[in-house]
């Protein structure tokens, strides 16, 4: 008996959902179904130029509701598997054309297609079952319960049985408790089959999903080397204006040093300040620059004790917290340096904070590293912030960020490189 | 008085064993390595020790380990650690168990002879040399939002010294006033700061440390 009732609240549930699944199918996905192909085929016409977009675009918030609810209800993870538009994407016809052909070529497009067919008829069925077998004893109950009455001439079939008597009711109701046990124990896994029937169509297949990958790692690649060919153009430029300039003016003035020396002792010495003066601030100059490149502290001591020492360089009260068995690799290392360095820019820059905490840990294989303040809030990527700069660093090694920064505050950014630690 | 010298790097190792015996100092060991360091301060038992931070064979803080790790064995052991860049997190440390005997300063000090003297004698005395960068990074956290206890621009002068480890005499050269008026402005800095009057240089220049560091 417990064990019925332990089952009972889940079942009831999943038949729920069920059944909200099976309405979804037979009227969202029927009618996005024929919105596309009506649609699609009116692209001759040019009307569906500029309907497709719209309706593919519903078709995809559809389906990624589904991925949601796949995940949410019975933990079933289907990656969303569809191309990126590129960020100068034109605006006006020509953008709803691009935009149009680019959805068309997407194969993801046509096997969503493919999944609203699927869903529609063996999905919706899947999902109806679920339902059906708990809710349709409730009608054989009602039956043995003095409904039968109603259908005393002509039998009323309740599943296989013919209702016309008291004793074909209770038949009924019989087979409604058993049909009523079949269903705690299978609407659960008949609803995760709905979800995984789902997922045969709606996750990449491995060639897209090493496709993605192919693309992401260009990508990531590219920008790796741009920025790496930046960083060398920027320490150029450093050595070529600042500690080159300085030592060639040092030279000089040791030159003239050496002439005046008999001449004007007093003027020689005078020239002599100056020339350490000089020394030293190529001495500062070139250390600012080797912080930019490699910071000593990440060499000396590793990722924790650079970001305390960071820490403790900013002009606000902060806690860091460090978590790390081991050491990453150096590049991770310093990407990881570097990004929360950046997130700490970002907070004394704009979010008006009083302290800000920094966490660093190691859990399945991720490097995770918290960056919270108390300040205003309101930060977000690719608003001109550090924050995509952030990003870019990350993902040279599969790294990824997450912001929350609601309006008021408090703002927390996520980062998460997978990496192992020695 | 006895100095042992680690430092990797030929020409400023040569350039520091020239102008410490310039400068009367002995030079008792100069070494290149963490281990050959541990063992020099060991057996050598110097008055003094100048160290550079990162030392082969790591070519991590290799240097400030070993000197950290020697002033556990004996402590107070006065040690003296260069680098080429500051870092709160190591001045923390190295000030940590409170014993005085410790200084920390940029390569760079290196260029004034007199005063790089002055502070290797002053740490060698049990006495504290802190480099201007520590100090005005903690300076700078602190006067963010709140200026330091209403301190003048001269006390907050005085302070800044004080915190580097000078003595009273020191400040008053540098500064061009009289001991009597250092005496009175630190005094008056203690007295503002809620500081616990002292005579004890090290004792001053922890106090200091301590309250700028509450953040």
């Amino acid at each position: 008996m417990k064990v019925i009732t332990g089952r009972l609240r889940p079942s009831i549930l999943a038949a729920g959902r069920g059944l909200l699944l099976f309405v979804a199918a037979m009227t969202v996905s029927v009618t996005l179904f024929v919105l596309a192909v009506v649609s699609i085929s009116f692209i001759l016409l040019g009307i569906g130029v500029f309907t497709t977009p719209v309706v593919l675009e519903a078709v995809r918030k559809h389906a990624n509701q589904r991925r949601l609810w796949a995940m949410t209800w019975s933990d079933v993870r289907i990656p969303v598997p569809y191309r990126p538009f590129p960020r100068d994407l034109r605006t006006g016809v020509t953008g709803q054309v691009e935009r149009t052909t680019l959805m068309l070529r997407d194969p993801a497009t046509w096997r969503d297609l493919q999944w609203l067919l699927i869903d529609m008829t063996v999905g919706a069925v899947v999902a109806f079952m679920g339902a059906a077998l708990i809710v349709y004893p409730v009608e054989g109950l009602v039956l043995a319960a003095g409904l039968w009455r109603v259908f005393r001439d002509d039998p009323y079939w309740y599943g296989f049985v013919p209702v016309d008597s008291q004793a074909t009711a209770f038949a009924a109701l019989a087979l409604g408790i058993v049909l009523f046990h079949v269903g705690l124990w299978a609407n659960r896994p008949l609803l995760r089959l709905h979800f995984s029937l789902a997922r045969t169509v709606l996750a990449p297949t491995q060639d897209e999903e090493l496709a993605q990958r192919v693309e992401r790692l260009t990508e990531t690649r590219h920008e790796a080397v741009d920025t790496a060919a930046a960083e060398l153009r920027r320490i150029e430029r450093d050595l070529h204006d600042g500690a080159q300039a300085r030592l060639v003016a040092m030279g000089m003035n040791l030159g003239t040093i050496e002439a005046l020396i008999e001449k004007d002792p007093a003027q020689a010495r005078k020239m002599l300040a100056m020339a350490r003066e000089s020394s030293a601030e190529a001495l500062t100059e070139l250390r600012d620059l080797v912080r930019g490149i490699h910071p000593p502290v990440l060499a000396e001591r590793g990722l924790g004790d650079a970001v305390r020492a960071l820490a403790l360089r900013l002009p606000l009260a902060s806690e860091v917290a460090v978590e790390l068995p081991g050491r990453a690799e150096a590049p991770v290392e310093s990407a990881a340096y570097f990004a929360v360095s950046e997130a700490l820019t970002n907070t004394v820059k704009h979010a008006e904070a009083e302290r800000v905490y920094v966490d660093l840990h190691h859990a399945e294989g991720m490097l995770r590293i918290l960056v919270t303040d108390d300040g205003k809030g309101g930060a977000a990527i690719g608003s001109g912030s550090g924050l995509s700069g952030i990003e870019r660093r990350l993902g040279t090694f599969d790294g990824v960020l997450a912001v929350s920064s609601p309006a008021g505050g408090p703002t927390m950014v996520t980062m998460e490189i997978p990496c192992e630690l020695s | 008085m006895r100095v042992v010298l680690a430092e990797d790097l030929f020409l400023l190792r040569d350039g520091l064993v020239r102008m410490l015996e310039a400068y009367d100092f002995e030079i008792a060991a100069a070494v290149e390595t963490g281990p050959e360091l541990t063992r020099a301060l060991a057996e050598l038992e110097p008055d003094v020790a100048v160290v550079d931070v990162r030392l082969p064979p790591s070519h991590t803080d290799e240097g400030l380990q070993c000197a950290l790790a020697a002033r556990r064995a004996r402590p107070g052991l006065p040690v003296l650690v260069l680098s080429q860049h500051v870092e709160q997190l190591y001045a923390r440390e190295l000030l940590a168990d409170g014993n005085g005997g410790v200084g920390y300063l940029l390569k760079d000090r290196v260029f004034d002879a007199d005063q790089f003297i002055d502070a290797v004698r002053r740490v060698a005395a049990g006495g504290t040399a802190m480099d201007p960068q520590v100090i005005s990074q903690l300076l700078s956290r602190r006067s963010q939002d709140k200026p330091i206890g209403g301190l003048t621009p001269r006390e907050l002068e005085v302070m800044e010294l004080v915190a580097q480890g000078r003595s009273n005499a020191a400040i008053a050269a540098q500064l061009v006033i009289t001991e009597r008026a250092v005496a009175k402005h630190t005094s008056n800095i203690f007295g503002k700061l809620d500081l616990p009057p002292s005579d004890d240089d090290n004792r001053r220049v922890l106090a200091v440390l301590a309250y700028l560091d509450r953040g």
